[in-house]
C-alpha cells in the first residue's frame, strides 16, 4: 500500500501538478481495514472525517503548482459567485467528469455530501486565498488511488483548457475584462514553452517484435515527458508482422511495460478487448493510410485552438451546442485538420472522422480531445508532427489573443 | 403519485389458487429498491424454511429503471432459496420479462404454495390466470415455447431437468436467456409452476424525463468508449466470448478442472472462430444498446451462441475441443433447462474422478441422463459439491458453498478469489465481479496477484452490484458508466433524490440480509473458503506470467479484513449492532 501511494504523489510531481514541498505537496490516504497515508498532514484530519461518511479506498488531496493554481482559482471564483460548478468542454471532462463542483471550505459534511455524487470537489476557501494559498482539489476512488491522480490531473488539465478558451473567446467577443487580463498576465510566465529539440527515438521499420515493444514505450513514454498529454492519457500503435501493437486501455503512456496489446488485423483474436478506446480509429488508419506508427496525446493549445470558432460564425451555426460531434465547417489549424468526434465507437465516435482526416494529412485534431500523428516508418516522425503541431498551436494562440488586445 | 414503481406487487398462493394485490409504502421501495433487494425481502422470513416447502416463495422482480428508457434496464431478477447450496438463491436474466412485467402494472410477483398439477401463470395487464398445464409437463423449453407461442408478450419456462429434480435447474426466458445458477428452475418445478408469460400494455410514470434522457445519453457516451463493450473485439462485436482469449493470455482459463489454468488447444475455439464458423447477429435484452447476446446459424437453422463460461467449461474444462460440441452442449441445457456451468463442472470432476476423457457424443449423451435423470445421471444432477461427497472425493469439486465455479481461474486475479470465497451465493464471480479492475482495468486496473486493498474493493463492490441487481440494469455497462450516472437515472424516473452513496448504503444493507439470511442456515466462516487445490496446486505458468499457489496465509488476512469491513465477527456472521444500523433484526442463534 505504502509503495501504490508513494507511487501516486510521485506521479503529481513529476508531472508538475504538484510539489515536492510546501502546501502542493500531495497527500494521497488508502482505506483497507485502516488508513494509511503517504505522509503526515494537518487535513488528513478532516480527510478522514470525509473517508467515514463515504464508501470509498482512496482519497487525494492536492493543491495544484502554477499556472493550475491561479486559473483554478479564478475558475473556481466565477463559479462560486454563479451555479458552484465550473463547466469545462473538452471532450475528457465531458465525457467522464462531466462538471467540476466548487464550494468555499474544508467543512467534512459539505464534502461529503458533494463526494456522494461526483468524483471530486474543488475547494476554494477565501481565508486561504488570502494567504495566497490556492484551492485544493480533493478526488475519492473506489478501487485504486490511482483514481484520485487520474481526476486530479485531468481536473487540472481541464481548467487550463477552459481558462484558455474562455479568454480567447470573450477577446473575440470584446468582452474580456481587466480580472481576465491579470489571470492572463499572471500566468503567461508559468507557461512552459514547447520543447524545441525533439528526442532520438529508434530508427524503424522494426524487424522484431522486441524491438516494436521497445518502440512503442519509448514514445510512450517520451510523450509524457515531453508534456504532451493531461496525466498519462493518449495511446500508442505501431502495425508490425499484420499485428498492430497498442497500448492497453487506461494504461499509463509512461509505464507501457506490458500494457501492449498485439492486436491481428484479421480479426482471428479478440485480444483486443483490452486495448485502447480509439483501436478502431487506430486500425481503420492503418488501413488508410498505410502507415506504421500512431501517436496520440492531449497537448494542451492544440486542444485549446481545435475549440476556437469565430463568435458571429458560431451564434449562427445551427450545432452550436454540438460542436464536438456535428461541427460542420472545415476548420484548420497549423495547416491540419480539425474533426469532430467522440471517445469510441458510438455513432458519433472519431472512428468515423479522424482516418479520413488522416488519409491526407499526417496529423489531425479531434474538437476538445487532442492530437493524433502518424509516422510511415517509426515514431520519429510521429513525434516531430506532434511537437511541431503544438508549438504551432502556442504561437498561433499568443500571437492571436496578443493582437486582440491590442485591438488590431 | 409513486414515480419509477408501479406500487404494485402481485402475490400468487398457489395452495389456495388466490391473488392478491400488495401495494407498499414508498418507504419500502426506497429501502429494498426492487430486483434482488425487493426479493431479499421476502425471502427473508421464511428464510428457515426448507427450499422445498410449500410457504417458501419465489419472488421475480423489476427494478425501478425497468421499462424506461436508462439503458441497460431490461433484465428481471429472481430470487428464492437456492435448492443447490441452501444458501440465498438469486439469478439476473435478460429478454423482455421486466419490460412488460412493469408495463402490465407490476414491480413484481412473489409466488408461494404448491399447485397439485402443472400451471401455467398469466398475466395482461392487470388480469392474472392460472392454465392448467399438464399438456407442457415433460416438453423441452423449445417446444412448449412454441407450442405457448408468446408473441408480444414474455416468457419465461423450465424444462424436464427441473421437472426431474436437477438441483441446478434453470428457468429459461424468451428462448435466448437463462436465469442459470441457484438452481431457480427447480424452485419453480416444485411449485409445479411450467410458464409465466406475461404482457402489458402500459406506460412506466417517470418523474423526469429529460433528466432521465441526459442520463441515458451520458451512459451511451461512457459506453461507446469502452474497449470491453463497443469496441472492434468487445461485447457488441463478439458477445461475452470475447473474454475467451484474454483468459487465454492471462493463463487463468480453468483446465482439467482446474489442475491446469491453460489450455493448449484454443485455436478455433475463440470467439472469432465461433463468428467465422456460425455467422452470428447481434441480441440483446429488450432496449438494451450493447446487445451482448449472438444468435448464429447452423445448418440453415437459428442458434443461440454460448456466453464465454460455457464456451470455456466444454472445452477447457473437460478437455473438449469441439465448437459443435458446445454448441449442441448449450443448446442441450438450454432446451432441458439446466446450468452450462454446473453441468460442465460436474463433467469435469467425474472426468477427474474416474480418469477418463469425453468423447463428444459422450457428453451429450450424460447431459441428456441428467436432465432426464436416469442411470448415472441422478448422481450428476445433484452438482459438483454432492456429487463429489458421494464419490468419496469432496475435495476434487471445485465449487464454493455448494455452487460450481466459473471460468476465471483464481489463482490469476486474488479479488476474483476473495469474491469467490465470499459471496452469498456461492462460487460466483458476479456478486463483486473484480475482473472489471483485475482484468479490464476499469475503472482503473489492480494487481491482479495481490490482496492489498483488495477487502475493501469487494465489499464496495459487492455493494454497489447488489444495487445494479435492484435498480435493475446489466453489470457490464459498469465496465464503462458508474453509480454516478444510474443514481442520476434513479433521480429521473423516481422523482427521489439520491446519490452514489446512499445506493451503496442501501446496497450494503441488502447484502447484509443475504449475510443474515445465510447465517440462519448455518452458513459462516468454514463455508467463506475456497476448494485447498488453490492454495496448493500451481497453475500454468508461461507467457512470463508466473501462476503460484494462492498464499493461504494472505488469503486468510484479506479475509478477516473483509470481516472488519463488512461488519462480521470473527467466525464470518453478522452482528447484531451492525444489522441495527442497518435496519436489520438479526440476533445470533
Amino acid at each position: 500500500m505504502e509503495k501504490t501511494l508513494k507511487k501516486f504523489a510521485g506521479k503529481f510531481i513529476s508531472a508538475s501538478l504538484g510539489a515536492r514541498s510546501g502546501p502542493s505537496r500531495p497527500l494521497i490516504g488508502c482505506l483497507d481495514d485502516k488508513i494509511t497515508w503517504n505522509r503526515k498532514a494537518d487535513e488528513t484530519k478532516f480527510l478522514e472525517e470525509v473517508f467515514h461518511g463515504l464508501f470509498i479506498n482512496s482519497i487525494s488531496f492536492l493543491r495544484p503548482v502554477e499556472p493550475y493554481k491561479s486559473l483554478m482559482a479564478f475558475l473556481a471564483r466565477k463559479a462560486l459567485e454563479s451555479n458552484g460548478s465550473i463547466s469545462p468542454k473538452d471532450c475528457e471532462t465531458r465525457t467522464f467528469l462531466h462538471d467540476l463542483p466548487v464550494i468555499d471550505d474544508f467543512n467534512p459534511d459539505k464534502i461529503i455530501q458533494i463526494l456522494k455524487k461526483r468524483k471530486t470537489v474543488i475547494v476554494a476557501s477565501e481565508k486561504e486565498r488570502s494567504k495566497g494559498i490556492g484551492p485544493a482539489v480533493i478526488a475519492q476512488g473506489t478501487v485504486s488511488p490511482e483514481q484520485g491522480f487520474v481526476t486530479i490531473s485531468s481536473v487540472c488539465f481541464a481548467c487550463f483548457v477552459k481558462f484558455f478558451t474562455d479568454y480567447l473567446d470573450a477577446l473575440q467577443k470584446g468582452i474580456a475584462t481587466d480580472r481576465d487580463h491579470a489571470v492572463l498576465d499572471g500566468v503567461t510566465p508559468y507557461l512552459k514553452p514547447v520543447p524545441e529539440k525533439k528526442p532520438s527515438l529508434m530508427k524503424g521499420p522494426f524487424q522484431n517484435e522486441g524491438s516494436v515493444y521497445s518502440a512503442v514505450i519509448e514514445a510512450g513514454f517520451k510523450t509524457v515527458e515531453y508534456g504532451l498529454v493531461d496525466s498519462y492519457f493518449g495511446n500508442v500503435s505501431y502495425l508490425w508482422n499484420k499485428t498492430l501493437y497498442i497500448s492497453q486501455t487506461g494504461s499509463s503512456l509512461d509505464e507501457l511495460s506490458g500494457c501492449i496489446d498485439p492486436v491481428p488485423l484479421d480479426g482471428s483474436t479478440s485480444a483486443g478487448i483490452t486495448a485502447s478506446s480509439e483501436l478502431s480509429a487506430h486500425m481503420e488508419t492503418i488501413f488508410k493510410t498505410g502507415c506504421r506508427a500512431i501517436l496520440h496525446g492531449h497537448p494542451k493549445f492544440s486542444v485549446i485552438l481545435s475549440m476556437d470558432c469565430d463568435p458571429i460564425e458560431k451564434s449562427n451555426c445551427s450545432f452550436q451546442d454540438q460542436c464536438h460531434i456535428k461541427c460542420p465547417k472545415k476548420r484548420f489549424v497549423a495547416g491540419i485538420p480539425i474533426v469532430p468526434g467522440e471517445v469510441g465507437t458510438g455513432p458519433f465516435g472519431l472512428c468515423n472522422t479522424l482516418p479520413q482526416a488522416l488519409e491526407k494529412n499526417d496529423g489531425a485534431i479531434v474538437y476538445g480531445h487532442g492530437l493524433f500523428t502518424i509516422g510511415k516508418n517509426d515514431f520519429s516522425e510521429a513525434f516531430a508532427n506532434l511537437l511541431k503541431v503544438e508549438q504551432a498551436c502556442q504561437h498561433h494562440y499568443l500571437e492571436k489573443i496578443g493582437r486582440l488586445r491590442k485591438g488590431l | 403519485m409513486i414515480f419509477g414503481w408501479t406500487g404494485k406487487i402481485l402475490h400468487i398462493d398457489l395452495t389456495k389458487k388466490e391473488i392478491a394485490i400488495e401495494t407498499p409504502d414508498l418507504d419500502v421501495y426506497t429501502r429494498y429498491i426492487g430486483g434482488k433487494g425487493m426479493g431479499g425481502r421476502y425471502l427473508r422470513p421464511v428464510a428457515c424454511l426448507p427450499w422445498d416447502h410449500p410457504d417458501m416463495a419465489v419472488s421475480i422482480f423489476t427494478g425501478p429503471l425497468s421499462g424506461t428508457i436508462s439503458p441497460t434496464s431490461g433484465r428481471v431478477h429472481m430470487v428464492s432459496k437456492s435448492p443447490l447450496t441452501g444458501l440465498v438463491g438469486d439469478s439476473s436474466a435478460g429478454g423482455k420479462f421486466a419490460t412488460r412485467l412493469k408495463q402490465a402494472g407490476w414491480d413484481g410477483i412473489v409466488i408461494k404454495g404448491q399447485c397439485p398439477h402443472p400451471v401455467g401463470i398469466e398475466i395482461m395487464d392487470s388480469h392474472v390466470r392460472l392454465r392448467n398445464a399438464e399438456d407442457l409437463w415433460g416438453l423441452d423449453t423449445k417446444t412448449a415455447h412454441h407450442l405457448i407461442g408468446p408473441h408480444r408478450g414474455s416468457l419465461a419456462l423450465i424444462g424436464p431437468a427441473a421437472e426431474n429434480g436437477v438441483r441446478y435447474a434453470s428457468v429459461t426466458i424468451d428462448s435466448h436467456f437463462i436465469a442459470g445458477r441457484s438452481g431457480l428452475g427447480l424452485c419453480l418445478a416444485k411449485k409445479n409452476i411450467k410458464y409465466l408469460i406475461v404482457d402489458g400494455t402500459g406506460r412506466c410514470k417517470i418523474k423526469n424525463p429529460e433528466k432521465l434522457k441526459q442520463a441515458r445519453e451520458d451512459i451511451l457516451r461512457l459506453t461507446a468508449a469502452s474497449p470491453a463493450l463497443m469496441g472492434r473485439f468487445g461485447f457488441t462485436c463478439l458477445g461475452t466470448g470475447a473474454v475467451f482469449d484474454l483468459m487465454d493470455n492471462r493463463r487463468m482459463m480453468p483446465t482439467d478442472n482446474f489442475r491446469q489454468t491453460w489450455f493448449e488447444h484454443t485455436s478455433g475455439l475463440n470467439a472469432a472462430g465461433y463468428a467465422e464458423k456460425y455467422t452470428p447477429k447481434k441480441h440483446g435484452c429488450l432496449g438494451c444498446h450493447i446487445l451482448c447476446k449472438k444468435i448464429g446459424q447452423k445448418n440453415g437453422k437459428a442458434v443461440t451462441l454460448p456466453e464465454f463460461e460455457t464456451m470455456s467449461h466444454f472445452t477447457a474444462l473437460i478437455g473438449c475441443m469441439d465448437t459443435d460440441l458446445v454448441i449442441k452442449a448449450n443448446e442441450l441445457c438450454n432446451h432441458y433447462g439446466m446450468d452450462t456451468l454446473c453441468a460442465a463442472s460436474t463433467l469435469a470432476l467425474r472426468r477427474e474422478i474416474t480418469g477418463m476423457n469425453y468423447k463428444s457424443e459422450e457428453v451429450l449423451s450424460l447431459l441428456k441422463d441428467i436432465a432426464l435423470q436416469r442411470g448415472e445421471g441422478l448422481d450428476l444432477g445433484l452438482g459438483a459439491a454432492a456429487y463429489a461427497r458421494k464419490m468419496g472425493r469432496p475435495e476434487a469439486a471445485m465449487a464454493v458453498k455448494g455452487m460450481a465455479l466459473p471460468a476465471y481461474d483464481p489463482r490469476g486475479a486474488y479479488g476474483m478469489a476473495l469474491g469467490y470465497a465470499l459471496s452469498t451465493r456461492g462460487g460466483c464471480h458476479l456478486r463483486a465481479y473484480p475482473i472489471s479492475h483485475e482484468i479490464f482495468r476499469k475503472p482503473v486496473a489492480t494487481d491482479r496477484f495481490s490482496f492489498s486493498g483488495k477487502a475493501r474493493i469487494i465489499k464496495i463492490a459487492e455493494d454497489l452490484n447488489t444495487i445494479v441487481d435492484s435498480l435493475i440494469a446489466c453489470k457490464f455497462t459498469f465496465f464503462a458508466a458508474g453509480l454516478e450516472e444510474y443514481a442520476n437515472a434513479f433521480e429521473a424516473a423516481t422523482g427521489i433524490e439520491t446519490s452514489t452513496q446512499d445506493l451503496l448504503k442501501k446496497g450494503e444493507a441488502i447484502y447484509y440480509n443475504e449475510r443474515i439470511i445465510n447465517a440462519l442456515n448455518g452458513f459462516d466462516i468454514k463455508d467463506d473458503d475456497l476448494p485447498d487445490r488453490f492454495f496448493t496446486e500451481p497453475g500454468s505458468s508461461g507467457n512470463n506470467i508466473r501462476i503460484s499457489p494462492i498464499s493461504r496465509k494472505d488469503f486468510l488476512i484479506a479475509r478477516k479484513k473483509y470481516y472488519d469491513i463488512r461488519g462480521l465477527d470473527s467466525k464470518g456472521l453478522p452482528l447484531e449492532e451492525k444489522a441495527t444500523t442497518l435496519g436489520l433484526i438479526w440476533k445470533k442463534p
